[in-house]
């Protein structure tokens, strides 16, 4: 099977997540050949490095208007080296990026792009999650065109990937013009000063969605404060404006790998659990059993986090 | 400005979700339904913008009778008018599919800007905003804090991975999906719910749209996760299930 494998750039390198893809990417490919596609205005360095990661080929799809990501440039220039190139598959890793554009290339080829894909089985089947990470879904193309496929970060290795002797490099320029950019993006920029750095903290207690309201946010600090904990949040709590911004974690807030990981009443929708699962010990407080949070937790308690966080409180104290 | 929301019914966020018999779907009896938030923020940035400039704002959703109660909610928040596109069979319906629907309902308003949540909280696919606008052939931007009229347009604030952000300009029409967490959402009032009551929702049928549903994507199969580590459960009352907690954490786990 020919595979396309779009690798992502980010602060002038390869991500991490890129070659994550590329291990699924050898996968669909079974023993065919994997063509990795660095996209921009300058690709030479970057396709060099692309070139020694056992990769069939490598294509430089280059253009001076490619030098920023904008979703209509690289819609219209993928869409025509997938029609020069006739893959079987195109492989993403599934980020904010793939996200803003990838779903549109799928449309105008008539098919659908298989996003955040965690496991790839035989047929091939695709699995996703489904309901926050309650279920899984397995989907299967119809096979009537290219099938687009992107991967969740974390879901393949990344030192998975073979090696192997230099890959051929080529250039592809595709036919662009600026005014088929409809929009005009500015530099990326920084939000606020961080003041707080979660990624250093030892231990962290995090509160979602479960504490209801605000006013019941001192339960969770009296319970890190017995710790010695750092308060982090997913994402609902900040939305809301209970806690700062810069508490939150998961993939639109910061990574953590602390000791311990103390999720109170968090469901562990995927995207809070990118941001926590590398965590030494990660220990769940949910009313519910069925809480995805509950895949990931060494240690967990089902119930009213009204009644368990005070007793915890009272017991860190007791222990100490 | 005229602008189009889409919004989606989804499964309550605790509601407890059991796989159906043929295991291709979710069981839908005893499901209470809501707004999908993602698509509240869009909503709740639709109405700011009205507020600021002046306009009109309609909603539109896709889906069998009961979605009407999740019209009837955004009604009562503030937007003038619905579209309902009635379809019993979006459970076959694949992203583009479902998105085939919504752009053709939305194509005779001419709308100047179509706004919608980022993802969905049941399928979670994160599609159907940027399938749209590409059926539409409008541009179109993803993952939006902040809307603000330009002379030339609008200019949005798109949220980065890990803290970064970046500001874009786009001409109108222009199709937006926005993130949560931009505005404060609004609570309907009893005023406005009574006034809810009154407004226009034109329902559509879906086989009147002529996108029939072929998809290119099938659901094979629902099947709960496995357990990517095995999990101490502590049993007992709160009180009993802390202090076993804390002895783990101390002596087996040493993260004390």
């Amino acid at each position: 099977m020919s595979v396309l494998l779009v690798l992502e750039v980010r602060g002038g390198k390869i991500t991490r997540t890129s070659w994550e893809a590329a291990a699924a990417a050898q996968k669909l490919a079974g023993g065919g050949g994997v063509t990795a596609v660095i996209i921009g205005a300058q690709t030479e360095a970057l396709a060099a490095e692309a070139a020694g990661r056992g990769f069939a080929a490598v294509v430089r799809l280059e253009h001076p208007l490619l030098g920023q990501y904008t979703a209509d440039g690289y819609v219209a220039a993928l869409q025509q080296l997938i029609e020069k190139e006739r893959p079987a598959y195109i492989v993403f890793p599934h980020t904010y990026q793939v996200r803003d554009f990838a779903p549109a290339l799928a449309t105008r080829i008539g098919q659908v792009l298989i996003g955040d894909v965690i496991a790839i089985g035989e047929g091939p089947t695709f699995t996703r999650q489904l309901m926050q990470g309650r279920l899984n879904g397995s989907f299967k193309p119809a096979g009537s065109g290219p099938c687009f496929v992107s991967v969740q970060a974390g879901a393949f290795r990344a030192d998975a990937v073979t090696s192997g002797a230099p890959a051929a490099i080529t250039t592809f320029t595709p036919t662009l013009d600026a005014s088929q950019i409809r929009t005009k993006p500015s530099e990326p920029f920084r939000g606020s000063a961080q003041t707080v750095d979660l990624g250093s903290a030892q231990l962290i207690v995090s509160v979602g969605r479960g504490i209801r309201e605000a006013e019941n946010l001192p339960l969770i600090e009296n319970l890190a404060a017995a710790l010695g904990a750092e308060i982090a949040a997913s994402r609902p709590i900040c939305d809301n404006g209970w806690l700062p911004m810069e508490r939150q974690v998961g993939s639109s807030g910061q990574s953590v790998a602390p000791k311990l990981y103390l999720a109170v009443g968090i469901s562990g929708a995927i995207q809070h659990l990118v941001g926590m699962k590398a965590s030494q010990c990660i220990v769940a407080i949910n009313k519910d059993p069925d809480a995805p949070i509950f895949e990931v937790a060494d240690y967990g308690i089902v119930g009213d986090l009204f009644e368990v966080v005070p007793a915890l409180t009272e017991a860190v104290k007791a222990a100490k | 400005m005229k602008i189009i929301v889409a919004i989606k019914q989804v499964p309550e966020r605790d509601a407890p979700v059991r796989i159906a018999a043929n295991h291709k779907s979710i069981d839908e009896a005893d499901l209470n339904w809501a707004m999908n938030e993602p698509d509240a923020y869009a909503l709740e940035e639709a109405l700011q913008l009205k507020e600021k400039n002046g306009g009109e704002v309609i909603v539109l959703s896709a889906g069998p009778e009961r979605v009407g109660s999740t019209i009837r909610e955004a009604l009562a928040k503030g937007a003038d008018r619905a579209i309902h596109v009635i379809a019993d069979d979006l459970g076959l319906r694949d992203a583009l599919g479902v998105a085939k629907l919504l752009a053709e309902a939305i194509k005779p308003e001419n709308p100047d800007l179509v706004l919608t949540g980022l993802q969905s909280e049941d399928l979670g696919l994160g599609q159907t905003g940027v399938i749209v606008a590409e059926l539409l052939g409008l541009p179109h931007s993803t993952l939006i804090l902040q809307v603000e009229k330009t002379d030339a347009g609008i200019k949005v604030k798109r949220e980065l991975e890990e803290g970064w952000f970046q500001h874009i300009e786009l001409h109108l029409p222009a199709v937006l999906t926005i993130q949560s967490g931009g505005n404060k959402l609004r609570y309907a009032t009893l005023m406005g719910i009574k006034r809810a009551k009154m407004k226009e929702v034109r329902a559509v049928n879906a086989a009147d749209l002529g996108q029939a549903a072929v998809p290119v994507l099938t659901l094979e199969q629902i099947s709960l996760p496995s357990k990517q580590k095995s999990t101490q459960i502590l049993p007992g009352s709160a009180k009993e299930a802390a202090a076993a907690l804390v002895e783990k954490l101390k002596f087996e786990a040493r993260v004390l």
